[in-house]
């Protein structure tokens, strides 16, 4: 079932509706119970993002200080900047490595889903069993062979792991997805544009492919936020800190948050803060497809 | 398999269908070709199935039962890394208990939570898209920098909560992440804080907005009160999408590992040292791939097994429209 508009707005109609009633004591409380939420998930924000702008001593002040006398907006400049925490180039890692996975992901589950949802052939449905199979699996099975295939390799202590693998195919999840929107566009479009003598490419390309955009927006919002905070298998396979994505390189921050001496925190805040920046930039990009796939997903159940 | 349009001939005039064709389970030259495209349009998943999804199972199902020190090739050694495991190794069990218990603790603060928060925004309440958006940051916020923030928040003595915590007059308050009674309370609370306002919730949300208005409606002729709606109506309208929520919850918690392997490295003295914290120690810090990928199998073998058994629950408590 498709839901064209998840979170339907208020309309004027209500909004009147709602301004003639007086406010009842329980809307009170209700507004009293949101807001004790809006603390309880805003507060921590709200610290790390103070904390990101205070100087050293107010870091290690006793009691704590909630707010900066004077935000230190340099924190952000000099986090760029400090030796052996190279937080510019870890950026750099996790931005391409993100990019090139969610590119080759879409690309390659659509090429697959259109396989699966339009051709026939012997070992389709074998083919399309297994891949389910894969899904039910834990990642954590795959990963010792996949190390030890990559070791072969000698791709240890590269990014070549991290994103040849959604060259082929991305995994079960977008497959699956992709497979399930193609199967609902009317077969008679691709019939007919066949009869017109358009080769299966040029059909994928310029019949299907534009009426795809929701699940390839969805599809590829999953697979970036997925990448980008991806921590498990970048942890396997580099080991030198100018290989690290901004995952990786913040855990090694924390184990030493110190520089010749010198404490670090309020700069580990920092580094925080840009870590989460593009998670949630990339979220706001494509909300409203996000939030419709995410939805699908569960009511499909 | 096929609703493709088929070339309707007299049998008599079916043309001979050739090998190729035979091999690729079609009957016309037209449906080969078709099929031909199908394989190349595949092909990149079956390589993909070969390398690094499908083969990579079999082969840790193989390495299960062998001894691989990766540099050497596995040593075939029967049933000794699961007797190990079960038997012989003193961190196996406790690990295991340990992801029960955050388990335990996790799925029903995150699954009632969820649903306590969707019921809210479901008031239409003024802002709800901007409380939407705040509940839902915390999901976005990358596992590592998620566990630094409460890594900070948390902090004995310079952290915010046990200022408060001392100006409300504890004398003592707790260590979190930093003593071994309360670590794994708190890396609970983490979980359960970026977990309650993602996913989770929206799936709720969009479930409450599917209930038909007319079953309230009716409701409230007859004299029923909130509580009353809530339980006759609601839960049970809802049930399929709790059901869903809860397996993805439980399989979620299972497989917990980033923010115990940041915030303590699986300590203070083992207190988060969960089960796959054990499987990465084995087989990424010991190089004991035979028995690393044992443990990855058991832990594949517990998440199928749970998912089954709900499967199988469901039926007694989960309610589909229209049955």
């Amino acid at each position: 079932m498709a839901i064209s508009q998840p979170f339907p707005a208020a309309t004027p109609a209500s909004r009147a509706d709602r301004r003639r009633k007086p406010l009842r004591p329980s809307r009170v409380v209700l507004y009293a119970v949101v807001l004790f939420f809006a603390a309880l998930f805003g507060f921590p924000l709200l610290w790390t993002l103070m904390a990101s702008l205070k100087t050293v001593q107010e870091t290690f002040a006793y009691p704590p200080v909630f707010f900066p006398a004077v935000p230190q907006f340099g924190n952000y400049i000099r986090v760029l900047s400090v030796e052996r925490i190279p937080v510019l180039l870890w950026t750099w890692n996790a931005a391409y490595i993100t990019a090139l996975t969610t590119l080759g992901t879409v690309i390659t589950a659509s090429l697959v889903g259109y396989s699966f949802a339009r051709f026939s052939y012997r070992g389709r449905d074998a083919l399309f069993l297994i891949t389910l199979a894969t899904l039910t699996l834990p990642a954590q099975v795959t990963l010792i062979p996949q190390f030890v295939l990559f070791h072969r390799l000698g791709w240890i202590n590269t990014h070549l792991p991290l994103w040849v693998p959604a060259w082929f195919g991305g995994g079960a999840f977008g497959i699956f997805l992709m497979r399930q929107f193609f199967l609902t566009i009317p077969r008679d479009l691709d019939e007919a544009a066949l009869i017109d003598g358009a080769s299966y490419p040029r059909i994928f390309w310029s019949v299907l492919l534009p009426l795809l955009k929701p699940p390839i927006v969805t599809l590829a919002i999953i697979t970036a936020l997925a990448t980008w905070s991806d921590y498990q298998s970048p942890i396997i396979y580099l080991n030198s800190p100018d290989k690290f994505t901004i995952s990786v390189g913040l855990h090694f921050f924390v184990q030493s948050p110190e520089v010749g001496g010198e404490p670090l925190q309020h700069l580990l805040m920092a580094a925080c803060v840009l870590a989460m920046i593009p998670a949630v930039i990339i979220f706001f990009a494509g909300q409203r497809y996000f939030v419709q796939g995410v939805v699908m997903s569960g009511l499909k159940g | 398999m096929g609703t493709d349009a088929r070339v309707i001939t007299p049998a008599r005039a079916q043309p001979h269908p050739s090998l190729l064709a035979r091999l690729v389970g079609a009957q016309t030259a037209v449906q080969t070709h078709r099929a031909l495209w199908g394989y190349l349009f595949a092909l990149p998943w079956v390589l993909g199935l070969i390398f690094f999804f499908g083969g990579p199972i079999l082969a840790s199902l193989y390495f299960g039962f062998t001894e691989y020190a990766i540099l050497s090739p596995p040593k075939f050694i029967g049933l000794a890394n699961y007797d190990r495991a079960f038997n012989k190794d003193d961190l196996f069990w406790p690990s295991l208990g340990r992801t029960f218990l955050f388990t335990l603790m996790f799925v029903p603060s995150a699954i009632v939570g969820s649903l306590a928060l969707a019921l809210l925004l479901n008031q239409k309440l003024k802002g709800t898209t901007f409380f939407r958006t705040l509940f839902y940051i915390p999901h976005l916020i990358p596992a590592v920098a998620l566990t630094v923030l409460w890594m900070a928040i948390l902090q004995p003595r310079m952290g915010p909560v046990n200022a408060v915590l001392r100006a409300l007059g504890v004398a003592d308050p707790p260590g979190w992440l930093a003593t071994r009674d309360t670590a794994l309370l708190s890396v609970t609370i983490i979980n359960v804080w970026a977990a309650v306002g993602g996913n989770t919730m929206l799936i709720f949300l969009a479930g409450l907005q599917g209930i038909p208005n007319e079953y309230y409606e009716a409701a409230s002729i007859d004299g029923a009160s909130a509580w009353a709606k809530f339980r006759k109506i609601t839960l049970p309208m809802l049930s399929p999408t709790i059901f869903f929520n809860l397996v993805l919850a439980i399989i979620a918690a299972l497989k917990v590992f980033t923010t115990a392997w940041v915030a303590t490295q699986g300590g203070p003295s083992y207190a988060t040292w969960f089960f796959v914290l054990h499987i990465y120690n084995e087989a990424f810090q010991n190089f004991r791939m035979g028995y690393g990928s044992a443990l990855a199998w058991i832990l594949a073998v517990i998440l199928i097994a749970f998912t089954l058994i709900q499967v199988y629950a469901s039926r007694k408590w989960v309610y589909y429209d229209g049955d």
